[in-house]
């Protein structure tokens, strides 16, 4: 049985705006098995970001937290106060965010930016956090390292400057890394470069990765574990071959779906937009988008439905009662190479 | 196969930033036509001169050398006000920011209707406001939405915008500029199945800029690949993807995750030395047919390397 290092559970986050309280998060449990990788996928405005943040305590002034617990070590990190999350915050739990010239200080060498959290952290002195951040710079990549360690952030490319920032994260050996969209703004080539840095390196500081992303792609190769959010709600969870091979929603059949597989001449699309959240709907937040919606799904929201041990699916088709549907053709094509790679396995 | 219409050709263009030292050669040399009725797509990093290009085109910028010729006509040698607002109308451009490319401050009539002012396309107010709700219903909106706001829609609505804009004028050719990367993966297909509708029902001509390879590869009859301002390989979508011949090609496709844990279990990324993509050896470069329709950028005693590579695919 893994180790659960990070569970998370009921976590309801409000955010109080003009308009009235937007229900961004409503009721997300999941949890992370310590040296794995759990992707997140949604669109924008899903929850997934904001389920990280309540993680790393960085949530929006106007963001509250209305219920649930996040236990990281048997704490809930929710009852900390700033103080004692500055100490968690870069050492046991630290963040990577999607754009790099952003994150990194540009008046700062990069240098002293990763040797600071060793500095305030693990009470190294300045030499010696140097000579870390030097070794840290060679880990991730970058070539030269011992002039490179003296340049500022704008003397680096993109994903020069995302290597760094994976440096600044890493340099702690955290337990947890958060990694929202950390490739979204780099080129393909560059993203899959740095894709395999992260993979190394969390074999090399045996971390346990959240990753936040909407490419399927990433997911498909980076991830243990996948959770689908949508409006603020995860639908479905499970490994990563249940999700591509054997998915049970309709919304991870649409995402599946609406990806151009290099292979494929057909694109299909969900219609429609997700639902306000100001205003969330009673039944199944899905429904209004979802052609195999029943009458149920409009009135009542569907609880999760265990497919196996470490699969389940918020969807009323997966009800005893429910008429058996059948999936579009992409996802009938995926449940067959399920089956089959399921036959290989046991033989 | 009968003959196509090539709608424009695009000649040893080249555009440069900058002068002297600190030239920036953004597009260098790059020849390609687009034949009627077709989706061009081209593709390539940040900075390999992609956008550039297609607003060399449109004549966003001022080519410093090459020739764009358009329908038969040579776009720098548009003399007259008549013939260059010709050229504009028939040739219009949809842009990646749907946050950034509608004025706040006007009304989705009014944006959508500029282009029709300008071109006198409608006899009196009236018929104005009814192209305007025949355009939003055209690209999936609603009628009553004219008198909104850009602010008042989602990003996949005001990219529908932009497009209802773009062909309020009636044009053949549509430069579409990353005109999907700022969207959510489900509204991306919303937004490339429209496109690809209004191109069968209108018979539009598309140039598709995208660094998304596999969304260009969906929508692309044919697909040109750039890197550092050079047209490298150019090819059906199919040939493209599934037999590229340029190293960077096979590097760029290699690096494309897909949605499926096996096949991404059990990738293999090739790696590419941009550094020998031009060698210094004073041979001369350019486009060459390896098979029909499939070009390579290379020397010509590359060639027979190149149709051996292509062979190789065959087997």
């Amino acid at each position: 049985m893994a180790e659960r290092i990070l569970d998370v559970k009921n976590l309801k986050v409000d955010f109080h705006t003009y308009a009235g309280e937007v229900k961004a998060i409503r009721d997300v449990s999941f949890h992370l098995n310590k040296g794995e990788t759990l992707a997140i996928v949604g669109e924008s405005g899903s929850g997934k970001s904001v389920t990280t943040k309540s993680i790393i305590g960085l949530l929006a002034n106007n963001a509250e937290v209305v219920g649930g617990e996040i236990n990281f070590h048997g704490e809930d990190i929710l009852k900390k106060s700033e103080k004692e999350m500055q100490s968690l915050r870069g050492k046991e739990i630290s963040m990577i965010f999607q754009d790099p010239m952003t994150s990194l200080d540009p008046t700062m060498k990069i240098g002293q930016q990763i040797a600071e959290p060793l500095i305030k952290h693990k009470n190294m002195s300045k030499k010696e956090a140097w000579d870390k951040a030097l070794e840290m710079l060679k880990a991730v990549g970058i070539t030269n390292p011992e002039k490179r360690i003296n340049d500022y952030p704008h003397q680096f490319s993109g994903g020069m400057r995302q290597r760094i920032v994976i440096a600044i994260a890493l340099v702690c050996d955290p337990e947890i890394l958060i990694a929202d969209e950390p490739t979204t703004a780099l080129d393909v080539t560059v993203q899959a470069e740095i894709l395999d840095l992260m993979k190394d390196m969390q074999e090399r500081v045996e971390t346990s990765i959240i990753f936040i992303t909407h490419d399927l792609g990433v997911v498909a190769g980076m991830a243990d574990c996948v959770a689908v959010m949508y409006a603020g709600e995860i639908v479905e969870y499970g490994t990563v071959d249940e999700i591509f091979y054997n998915p049970q929603h309709p919304y991870t059949w649409g995402l599946l779906n609406s990806m151009p597989t290099l292979a494929s001449d057909k694109l299909e699309s969900i219609p429609g937009t997700p639902p306000d959240l100001l205003d969330p709907p009673k039944g199944d937040p899905f429904a209004a988008r979802n052609a195999y919606a029943m009458k149920i799904d409009a009135e009542k929201k569907p609880p999760f439905f265990k497919v196996s041990d470490t699969h389940y699916a918020a969807t009323w088709l997966l009800h005893p009662d429910a008429p058996k549907v059948t999936p579009p053709e992409e996802i009938v094509r995926r449940q067959k190479k399920y089956a089959e790679m399921m036959a290989a396995k046991n033989n | 196969m009968p003959e196509k219409k090539k709608l424009l050709e695009v000649k040893n263009l080249k555009q440069y930033f900058g002068s002297g030292k600190s030239t920036v050669k953004a597009v260098d040399d790059v020849t390609f036509d687009i034949y009627e009725g077709e989706t061009f797509g081209l593709v390539g990093e940040s900075g390999s001169g992609k956008t550039t290009t297609g607003r060399s085109i449109i004549r966003l910028y001022d080519p410093t050398d090459g020739q764009i010729i358009f329908d038969g006509k040579d776009v720098s040698q548009l003399k007259s006000k008549a013939e260059k607002l010709e050229f504009n109308r028939q040739m219009q451009m949809i842009f990646q920011d749907p946050y950034a490319s509608l004025n706040p401050r006007m009304t989705v009539e009014d944006i959508i209707a500029e282009g029709i002012d300008i071109h006198g396309l409608a006899k009196d107010k009236e018929e104005r406001g009814k192209m305007v709700r025949d355009l939003l219903e055209t690209v999936g909106l609603n009628r009553d939405h004219a008198s909104r706001y850009p602010h008042e829609f989602s990003g996949g609505q005001r990219q529908r915008i932009g497009i209802a804009r773009a062909l309020a004028v009636q044009p053949k050719f549509i430069i579409a500029d990353e005109p999907i990367s700022a969207l959510d993966v489900s509204i991306q297909a919303q937004v490339v199945n429209l496109m690809k509708e209004l191109q069968e029902k209108r018979g539009l001509t598309y140039l598709f800029v995208a660094h998304d390879l596999s969304m260009v590869k969906f929508i692309s009859d044919r697909i040109g690949v750039m890197h550092y301002g050079k047209l490298l390989e150019v090819g059906t979508s199919d040939d493209v993807y599934d037999k590229p011949l340029h190293n960077y090609t096979k590097s760029l496709i290699s690096a494309i995750p897909i949605p499926d844990p096996e096949i991404e279990r059990h990738r293999k990324r090739i790696d590419y030395d941009a550094a020998i993509e031009e060698p210094d050896d004073g041979k001369e470069r350019e486009l060459r047919e390896i098979t029909p329709g499939h070009f390579v950028r290379c020397a010509e005693d590359e060639v027979e390397m190149y149709k051996q590579r292509a062979a190789e695919y065959e087997k």
